[in-house]
């Protein structure tokens, strides 16, 4: 079961949540953000030109200018790959674990897998940053002392999606969780 | 919960037959290691089983039958199937099925112990997880998991769901052994059942390394025996064996040769990735050397290099003294003593003629040093480094006895000038109780403290002066310095065989494992892809850096600032004695 729903982020930008239901115990949620506008490149590229030709008419060097296209794509290509987060992933599956993916715009896709042993609860957070945002994490458990928290693990950085949004990938997540704390105490 | 059954991908095109592998009820697993097929007597299937577990201390086991239908279902065969669980049973039982040319399997399991008072045999959802078994014999699990029983190799609880499945892949190595041209009694079916891989050169080399390594071993430890002979504990040797860096780069690499060339084995990975790291290590220091000899010797650079290097040093004196000279006389606008100008000065003026006579003296000879010294290279470029910044250190040997002196003096008058002035205010340093007391002076005790605490006082600037033009000198050459140990540190602490796995063989370094779901179908069970995560570049270097000679400042900014402030003597790299002139 698939479907698409468009939500905003907290800087008002536009965001889509693309949820798969696998089995009634493994589920998936997919936040995409805005693609690289070629707009905004258009504008630093011109603008680092710009600046690359007045310094040259200053020092009459076209190791400048040179100098000027090897920085633009160079930054261009570091930017696709390490910086902008085109979509992320949280793959939730019933008494396997949690996995979070991150797929860059070049293509690269990093990705981390959270046992369930060492998942405590998915909870929304709330934070003040100039203003109060809520955002969605999971915490840790060391499976030796189950009481306590071990670490805390936030969801979507970079998507950061408003609080209609988690409310329904935490109640998604929630559903599962139950179901497997009902399961796991009984085995 | 949810039965797991990891399956390998290499048994899923395989004939119908037994499912052979271990069952973890912690996690309600089943981790598939291999598919027997028929026709196979059951007797032959225990055995072959027994031995296994004695050899691998797993604990493998008949877990289910799979059945690949090759044409129209046959309906005796789902019987014979149902009948095996009877003959090997285990609890649950997983039958597996999958029809010819669809992706789509068919997973059940029972449980017949459970349900002996309910009479009928329950049922379970099955979770179905492909695993690439070369891989994941293949790979270390970072971090290890090190259990306090572990080394026994008895089994043990498990420590966490995926380091669980990893270990029972790889203890299985014995089941692999056979592959279908052995004609055992049972056939398998397993990642190697095509034939087992070796590669020829790594075999021959495994053979040769042993009377190799006896033959290294043996030479190394006669040059270590000689190096730490009591002869180099006596004065002078081990006075200069203690300032040369490149004495201690020497010692560092033999102890790296020593260590790779040893006749013991590696017990654990980690040893084994250190010795190949510090292997290639070595390997390209040398290849680097010999680069470097390669350039020097060609064009007569030496030549060239040893003619220029009397001017260089000449230049370099003669700027010192112009530096004296405008510090002889008012530099930069400020008002200095006269006299103790003058003294100062004449006397660092003919340190430098003394200097300067000295390398004249020696200038016949540099060409012959330089290209001795150069062949030095060939042991490795960590060595022509190091060798470099001993060359940097005895040139500039001046400028550091200039230091020496500027910042005596200068120290010496801070502590005057502080005792001093706890006389003005009538205290005086309690050595007993390290603390500030009162104390009452006679008359004339006051009198020349308070003559002695206006001359320093007057005298403070030239002094101080002349001790932060030397310190300034002094902390650049030691910069310059630092920089090329800061070189030769990166060239001896670079694991670059684990980097080099690392981008080659990504699934031998494994951070965890991430999943993919395949494809999907209503009322089927869910087909999940197990594949390896491998480690990020920055966990590779921080868990295999070699460790370095242990050249690192051992002092904070803060506690620079302050020695700097109080005229202390900075030593930079490891304790030096001090020098008297």
């Amino acid at each position: 079961m698939e479907d698409e729903k468009s939500f905003s982020d907290i800087c008002g930008g536009r965001v889509v949540l693309r949820r798969r239901y696998y089995s009634p115990y493994c589920r998936e949620f997919g936040l995409s953000s805005a693609r690289l506008s070629l707009r905004s490149l258009t504008a630093v590229t011109c603008a680092v030109w710009l600046a690359a030709y007045g310094l040259f008419t200053l020092c009459e060097n076209s190791m400048i200018l040179s100098a000027a296209i090897f920085i633009t794509i160079i930054g261009l290509l570091g930017y696709l790959h390490f910086v902008k987060i085109d979509q992320e992933t949280l793959l939730i599956i019933d008494s396997l674990g949690i996995q979070m993916t991150s797929s860059y715009a070049s293509g690269k896709e990093s990705t981390t897998f959270i046992e369930m042993d060492k998942v405590k609860d998915v909870i929304i957070n709330e934070a003040i940053y100039m203003k109060v945002i809520y955002y969605l994490c999971i915490l840790l458990k060391d499976p030796g002392k189950p009481h306590e928290i071990s670490q805390v693990v936030p969801v979507f950085q970079s998507a950061k999606p408003r609080l209609d949004c988690l409310i329904e990938v935490y109640r998604s997540c929630q559903e599962i969780l139950a179901h497997q704390k009902a399961t796991s105490a009984s085995p | 919960m949810v039965l797991k059954a990891f399956f390998p991908t290499c048994c899923a095109s395989a004939d119908s037959g037994l499912l052979v592998g271990r069952w973890v009820p912690e996690q309600n697993s089943a981790v598939i290691l291999a598919v027997v097929h028929f026709p196979f007597i059951p007797i032959q299937v225990k055995k072959l089983l027994a031995q296994v577990q004695k050899a691998s201390q797993v604990q493998v086991a008949v877990l289910g039958t799979w059945c690949h239908r090759q044409q129209e279902p046959e309906e005796n065969m789902g019987h014979f199937l149902e009948g095996l669980g009877a003959i090997f049973s285990h609890d649950p039982w997983l039958q597996l099925c999958r029809e010819r040319g669809t992706r789509f399997w068919s997973c059940k399991a029972t449980y017949h112990q459970m349900s002996t008072n309910l009479g009928t045999p329950t049922e379970d959802q099955v979770m179905l997880i492909f695993y690439d078994q070369r891989k994941l014999l293949l790979s270390w699990l970072h971090p290890p998991a090190v259990l306090p029983g572990c080394q026994d190799g008895e089994t043990t609880a498990s420590t966490g769901g995926l380091a669980d499945i990893f270990d029972t892949v790889a203890r299985s190595e014995v089941l692999f052994q056979n592959d279908q041209f052995d004609e055992g009694p049972v056939r398998l079916s397993h990642w190697q059942s095509d034939g087992m891989e070796a590669s020829i050169l790594v075999e021959l080399a495994k053979r040769a390394s042993g009377p190799v390594c006896l033959l290294l071993a043996s030479l190394l430890s006669l040059l270590s025996a000689a190096s730490a002979s009591w002869l180099w504990k006596l004065w002078p040797l081990s006075f200069i064996r203690s300032k040369l860096s490149t004495c201690e780069q020497l010692w560092h690499r033999l102890k790296h040769l020593s260590l790779i060339f040893s006749t013991e084995k590696a017990q654990n990975p980690m040893q084994l990735m250190r010795k190949a790291n510090m292997l290639v290590s070595v390997l390209l220091d040398v290849a680097l050397g010999l680069l470097l000899l390669s350039w020097l010797h060609s064009n007569n650079r030496i030549g060239q290099l040893a003619n220029a290097l009397v001017p260089v040093a000449d230049r370099v004196a003669e700027e010192l003294q112009h530096l004296l000279q405008w510090l002889m006389g008012a530099p930069a606008g400020l008002k200095m003593n006269r006299a103790l100008d003058q003294v100062l000065g004449r006397f660092f003026l003919y340190h430098i003629h003394l200097w300067i006579s000295y390398i004249h003296l020696m200038s016949p000879f540099i060409e012959h040093i330089l290209w001795h010294v150069g062949l030095s290279a060939c042991l490795g470029l960590t060595v022509a480094l190091s060798i470099l910044s001993d060359i940097i250190a005895l040139l500039t040997f001046h400028i550091y006895c200039f230091y020496v002196y500027g910042a005596r003096l200068y120290c010496l008058k801070i502590y005057g000038l502080s005792s001093l002035w706890r006389l003005f205010r009538g205290k005086k340093w309690n050595v007993l109780r390290q603390r500030v007391d009162s104390c009452s002076y006679d008359l004339d005790q006051l009198f020349i403290g308070t003559l002695l605490f206006t001359i320093l006082i007057f005298l403070l600037p030239t002094t101080a002066l002349y001790y932060l033009v030397f310190t300034l000198l002094r902390l650049l050459v030691i910069t310059v310095q630092g920089l090329i140990h800061l070189l030769v540190d990166l060239i001896n602490s670079l694991p670059l065989y684990s980097l080099g796995l690392r981008l080659c063989r990504p699934y031998r370094l494994a951070a965890g494992v991430k999943f993919r779901v395949l494809e999907q179908e209503a009322g089927r069970p869910l087909r999940l892809l197990m594949q390896i995560n491998p480690l990020p570049y920055s966990h590779v270097v921080h868990t295999y850096r070699l460790p370095s000679s242990g050249c690192h400042p051992k002092h904070s900014w803060g506690s620079l600032c302050r020695k700097l402030f109080f005229g202390e003597l900075i030593y930079p790299w490891r304790q030096r004695e001090d020098k008297q002139d």
